[in-house]
């Protein structure tokens, strides 16, 4: 993937002062981050503390009450949701096809496919895969398109360990030379992915 | 007791209100105030075999089925035109709400007035189905999974294929709902609207003679027909929305 801006400034994505609260409920207060890119970071912190608010301010989803992110512009977004936010009718030929289009054939998916997944699964409907395999879907969709950063909100929910050396390898194998932000709770998951451990 | 297969105790309980009516028209014994099963049946088969049976079904589905085709397209798209843009939703409201809760006879005779009694079941079955289709329009769109579309938001999956895969299933439950009260309710206003303005050569007008000449066992009759081709054309109708909503929307049903 090219970069079209490749000087380290422009690379890193500074965080000053978010905040977010729901319903009086604060969420994020005053959050000053700075990433570099290329880099790995694992935020670590108990659920309900913004991680996936944050996440969701960075996607565009959610506005940030006050506070700022710089080295947002022009950069392509991937994410691995909380949920795993698939098709639940369709199978996972499908699921691949909506984010990448044509963009990438046939054997290419199959071959993406093929990294995490058994071949049988390929045409099934993915409201027949277990967790764990929707999980591997999931982030097989993030890996299938283009992107510069890349947010993992629990990536390896409902994998077991086999799965989640893999998964975090192939993450690990597609992600280099671009910003990685996951969130967990343990600390294997930080160190599977050679991430930066950030305690919020 | 054993149970019996679905088919058989409903063959059973039809057969039941069958021989009640029977019942009834046999201790009544007056051809003007009830005809029984076998003689409606016997009127309905002696008015298959007419030509003039045939033109009056012709005129009056084609008629009622345009104006709920129409119908179904203009709901469907100031529906979506609503959930897009929120204002013409609101500005829509009125009308709609209007619409639905002025009665039929009123629409009949205005309609009349203003277009004749020759298209006025078009008319007719167009303003009873148009409210259902876009207020259930709206309802399904809004029901769409709200993780999915941010999902494909952040994605920058385009449109067409957003429309396809996550607003299409999401809409099918109510469009399937919708279709079923309002192709009922379409051939219910619309033959009624018939009796009112008596077009030439429609089921109405069948109806309307039936009243005139205290032909009881013809408007069984009539109304069997009318009660059967609303059932078929259901079925029908349901069976092209499934096919329409596809995978996405089968797998929703079942979760359902």
């Amino acid at each position: 993937m090219k970069h079209p801006k490749s000087d380290s400034a422009a690379g890193s994505l500074l965080i000053r002062g978010l905040c977010k609260s729901f319903d009086e409920k604060n969420v994020l207060s005053h959050l000053t981050l700075s990433l570099s890119c290329p880099g790995s970071y694992c935020l670590m912190a108990p659920s309900g503390t913004g991680k996936t608010t944050l996440f969701s301010i960075l996607l565009g989803l959610e506005q940030a009450d006050c506070g700022s992110i710089e080295g947002l512009d022009g950069k392509r977004i991937s994410a691995v949701f909380q949920e795993n936010r698939l098709l639940e009718g369709y199978d996972a030929l499908t699921n691949l096809r909506l984010v990448t289009g044509s963009r990438l054939c046939l054997h290419q998916l199959q071959a993406l496919f093929l990294t995490l997944l058994p071949a049988d699964a390929f045409k099934q409907p993915v409201s027949e895969f277990s967790g764990g395999m929707k999980r591997r879907l999931a982030l097989l969709r993030a890996l299938a398109v283009p992107f510069d950063i890349l947010l993992l909100d629990e990536p390896f929910t409902g994998l077991d360990e086999e799965n989640r050396q893999k998964a975090a390898a192939l993450i690990r194998e597609r992600t280099a030379g671009k910003l990685v932000i996951a969130s967990s709770h343990l600390e294997g998951d930080a160190e599977l992915l050679g991430a930066k451990i950030i305690r919020l | 007791m054993k149970k019996l297969p679905g088919w058989v105790s409903k063959t059973m309980i039809l057969f039941f209100w069958i021989l009640v009516w029977q019942l009834f028209a046999v201790l009544i014994h007056n051809h003007i105030l009830l005809v029984g099963p076998l003689e409606t049946l016997r009127t309905f088969f002696s008015s298959v075999v007419s030509p003039d049976f045939w033109a009056a079904i012709r005129f009056s589905l084609g008629r009622i089925l345009l104006g709920f085709g129409l119908a179904f397209l203009a709901g469907l798209a100031t529906g979506a035109l609503s959930a897009r843009f929120p204002l013409a939703g609101e500005l829509l409201e009125l009308p709609i709400q209007l619409m639905k809760s002025i009665p039929v006879a009123s629409f009949v005779i205005l309609a009349l007035i203003w277009a004749g009694s020759k298209n006025l079941s078009v008319l007719i079955s167009f303003a009873v189905v148009y409210p259902i289709l876009h207020i259930s329009t709206r309802a399904g769109i809004a029901a769409a999974d709200k993780g999915l579309l941010e999902m494909a938001q952040v994605f920058r999956v385009p449109f067409l294929r957003r429309a396809f895969y996550i607003y299409r299933p999401a809409l099918f439950p109510y469009l399937a709902s919708a279709c079923r009260t309002a192709l009922g309710m379409a051939f219910k206003s619309g033959i009624a609207a018939e009796v009112i303005g008596v077009p030439d050569g429609s089921v109405g007008e069948g109806l309307y003679q039936a009243k005139i000449y205290l032909d009881t066992a013809g408007l069984f009759s009539w109304t069997l027909t009318i009660v059967l081709l609303a059932v078929i054309l259901e079925k029908i109708l349901l069976r092209l929305l499934t096919l329409a909503a596809g995978k996405g929307a089968r797998h929703e049903a079942s979760e359902i």
